[in-house]
């Protein structure tokens, strides 16, 4: 099978990179400036004081109504959590599986 | 002015069953609201923007009441004994006691609101909803711990034995009657979504925070409902 990659694609990563910002910045409570200049390498749990186990638990319920996917206990590990381009790679495969 | 006071829950056969506290603005006005807060960590999160709902109300003529429901905040009950049906029958019998008129239940308040009374479902949440995020928020915190659980392997147990979730500790009728759960509105109640006040939940917030602006939206549409707009 050959995935032919479609047109929009770049727009609709931008369009999830966004809309998981906006998430984050939502369920932290934290400033929107602040959290759009996260870039691949920013830093998230471990590094964000707000985010404890208690509001990685909201932010994946989060992600999961507002991205319309499902999250399982096995996916999540501490990898995932690490870098906002982790977390984004994440809700892209769970978006786009292949 | 806030008022704290008690009200009673009658017992099966007459006579008193149990005595909790409410909060209430209660200036014996026309229009009584009933308010079921969010449960357990929910509630904490949005207390603040709850009573900052009831003093708007107040302000604008309308009496409001925030009971306490058996095991919940100073009540006496254990928390572990409660069950949804249990819950149910408390919400009434507050609605009753208090003489309330109308109702505006909040998250999985919804599941309790009487549906004899007129009012409003602000972001109602479901059980299963509520459970699955209980029960995620353990298995974090257990992973941190070096202890390996799954929320199927909870959810079992938990049907079974009961469970302790974010330090709430819910018997098995509870979780049981949970996982079935739904917010089903009276005929005479509407649903106002998160997305009609602005901005993001404060339920989701990893902190108890308040925002003035939606509490005054949630106050404006709870007062254009009861002009007789549509809320």
């Amino acid at each position: 099978m050959t995935i032919m990659p479609t047109p929009d694609s770049a727009a609709s990563d931008a369009a999830l990179e966004s809309e998981l910002k906006d998430l984050i910045a939502d369920v932290l409570g934290l400033d929107r400036a602040q959290v759009q200049a996260f870039g691949p390498g920013s830093g998230l749990f471990g590094h964000l004081p707000e985010l404890d186990s208690m509001a990685v638990a909201g932010l994946l319920t989060e992600m999961e109504d507002r991205l319309g996917i499902v999250i399982e206990d096995d996916d999540v590990d501490g990898a995932m959590l690490e870098t906002f381009g982790a977390l984004l790679a994440f809700a892209k495969s769970k978006l786009d599986p292949l | 002015m806030t008022l704290c006071f008690t009200w009673n829950i009658p017992a099966p056969g007459g006579g008193v069953a149990g005595e909790e506290l409410c909060v209430g603005f209660d200036r014996d006005r026309a229009v009584r609201l009933l308010v079921l807060p969010a449960w357990f960590d929910e509630a904490n999160k949005l207390r603040r923007f709850t009573l900052e709902v009831m003093r708007r109300l107040d302000g604008a003529g309308i009496d409001s009441l925030l009971p306490d429901l058996p095991g919940c905040n100073e009540s006496l009950a254990p928390l572990v004994d409660q069950t949804l049906e249990g819950w149910r029958e408390a919400a009434a019998a507050a609605a009753e006691a208090l003489r309330a008129t109308h109702v505006l239940a909040i998250r999985a308040g919804a599941l309790l609101a009487p549906s004899a009374l007129p009012g409003w479902h602000y972001a109602a949440q479901s059980g299963p909803k509520l459970l699955r995020g209980m029960l995620r928020a353990r298995v974090i915190a257990s992973r941190e711990s070096g202890i390996a659980e799954t929320s199927e392997g909870l959810g079992d147990e938990g049907r079974e034995r009961g469970l302790v979730l974010g330090g709430w500790a819910l018997g098995t009728a509870m979780i049981r009657a949970l996982e079935r759960a739904e917010p089903v509105p009276g005929p005479a109640q509407s649903a106002i979504p998160q997305s009609a006040l602005g901005g993001a939940g404060l339920w989701l917030r990893a902190e108890p925070d308040h925002d003035a602006a939606q509490a005054d939206r949630l106050a404006a549409l709870i007062l254009g409902g009861l002009a007789g707009d549509a809320p």
